[in-house]
């Protein structure tokens, strides 16, 4: 099996196991008011992780997918995840973040960017709801909830695509250092 | 590393050419980024125009309907699956809830209960303060200048039977003023300020009140009991003086001047207390007698201002 076949395989194991658990799991459960939502946060680590075009075909899988579980207009969601998994990707080629907090402003970024444009999108679909406070609260609670879980989220996408993702250079030096491979003191 | 142009790579031309070439060159990656991208976004906007304008049912709606009937079994299967970690969040859920509902209701019964104790207060001071205006009419203490009086200090040890008031020799208070409540004598008073004024209560240790027995005529002094200042004594009586368990004892006050006695700073006819037992071996120092006033618990009291010898 090919590294590509194998991530791919990986990340599609990704997607449906995360809308599954999102939908059957994380839903039900109700903090601040809201409700968390780990689909952002998986899209937006993916991309972070795989790069755009992944980034982006998991987003928009992920968001179709959603849609269609939720009996909600198709496209609306594909949309919004494949442009968070696209930007996210982007993120990595242009950055390269390598701080420990990135997956918590990335967290928050995609949390942000799916909440406002899902809404968006509806009202220029023509749902009747007001602009409340309500919603402007839930959207601000809901941003700041998947904040606190982004780090976790991120550990285990990570986790779970590292198999397949190409290795690290960093770390196969440091390893390479750790087992005297590279060590200038074994060169003679 | 640049091309094998098959010519030297040091030719100024050459460096030109790779440093200045004269096309873009779009990289392969960036392409099929763009591409995807923009096949992506162009799927989405599609599909959300197909499916809005479609509401009703139809193809696309039959293929989502399809695809959850496919998925649904798969979506149960997890639920029950992970039905564990969602009773566990949910137990912790139900527990900080139930914590703060706690913690809620323990302030609304600390607020009631605060309320009702001042109520209740309430309803004791006005108790106390109507039958200590009461006993004007009961023992005739008009022409004694009554001062209704709060008591505002009360003595936090033992050995000092003493409360104080918020009235003083501005109201016509002075040292030795003798104090009633509702219920019977209370005490004196031991020092007044122009605003303040301290009384000595009947069982402090200084006190003592002429008294006589109400039923059997019988004259002795009241003092306070030694290591009990719930009960009084009453001693000094004379030979042949009859006290009887049950008999109350009042004030002898004022009897005479012309027969040297001296004056007694309590009115006459003051509920002093009421006789609880009777040393047979000893009747002249063994009566008990209870406190008629609630001398623990006084929240009005009235000074007599203008008695004589007081």
């Amino acid at each position: 099996m090919s590294e590509e076949t194998h991530l791919g395989l990986r990340l599609a194991a990704l997607t449906l196991g995360a809308v599954i658990i999102q939908i059957a799991v994380v839903s039900q459960f109700t903090v601040f008011g809201v409700n968390a939502d780990i689909t952002p946060l998986v899209v937006g680590s993916a991309g972070l992780l795989t790069g755009p075009v992944a980034g982006s075909i998991v987003g928009f899988s992920m968001g179709l997918l959603i849609d269609m579980l939720l009996v909600q207009t198709l496209g609306v969601s594909a949309l919004v995840y494949t442009l968070i998994g696209f930007g996210a990707g982007r993120l990595r080629e242009l950055r390269a973040p390598q701080a420990t907090f990135t997956p918590l402003g990335l967290g928050a970024a995609a949390t942000a960017v799916a909440t406002i444009g899902y809404s968006l999108l509806e009202f220029l679909l023509g749902v009747d709801a007001p602009v409340s406070f309500l919603l402007v609260r839930q959207i601000l609670a809901t941003i700041i909830l998947n904040t606190l879980i982004s780090l976790p989220v991120y550990a285990g996408v990570r986790r779970w695509l590292r198999p397949a993702l190409p290795e690290d250079p960093r770390r196969r030096r440091r390893r390479a250092y750790t087992t005297g491979g590279l060590s200038p003191l074994s060169r003679q | 590393m640049s091309p094998d142009l098959g010519c030297d790579e040091t030719s100024p031309a050459l460096r030109k050419l790779l440093r200045d070439p004269p096309f873009h060159v779009y990289d392969k990656t960036v392409r099929r980024r763009r591409a995807v991208l923009g096949l992506l976004v162009a799927l989405s906007l599609i599909l959300l125009t197909e499916s809005f304008g479609d509401r009703t049912g139809g193809g696309l709606h039959s293929v989502q309907r399809g695809f959850l009937t496919v998925l649904s079994p798969i979506e149960d299967g997890a639920s029950r699956a992970l039905k564990p970690v969602h009773d566990l969040f949910g137990w912790i859920g139900d527990t900080i809830n139930a914590k703060s509902q706690r913690d809620k209701y323990r302030k609304q019964l600390q607020v009631t209960q605060a309320a009702l104790i001042q109520a209740n207060a309430a309803v004791r001071v006005n108790a106390q303060a109507a039958a200590t205006l009461g006993v004007d009419q009961t023992y005739n203490l008009a022409s004694d200048g009554p001062v209704t009086a709060t008591v505002n200090v009360r003595s936090p040890d033992l050995f000092n039977e003493e409360v104080g008031v918020g009235r003083g020799t501005s109201s016509g208070i002075a040292q030795g003023d003798p104090v009633v409540d509702g219920d019977g004598l209370v005490g004196k008073v031991a020092t007044a300020t122009s605003n303040e004024a301290f009384i000595t209560l009947i069982n402090d240790s200084t006190s003592g009140v002429s008294a006589t027995d109400n039923t059997t005529g019988a004259v002795g002094i009241v003092d306070p009991t030694d290591g009990d200042p719930d009960t009084l004594t009453m001693a000094y009586l004379g030979a042949g003086d009859i006290v009887k368990q049950g008999d109350m004892i009042v004030t002898a006050g004022t009897v005479s001047t012309s027969t040297g006695l001296a004056v007694s700073h309590f009115p006459p006819n003051i509920p002093i207390g009421r006789v609880t037992s009777v040393d047979s071996n000893d009747p002249g120092a063994g009566v008990h007698l209870a406190p008629m006033a609630k001398l623990h618990d006084i929240d009005v009291v009235q000074i007599l201002t203008k008695v004589p010898g007081a």
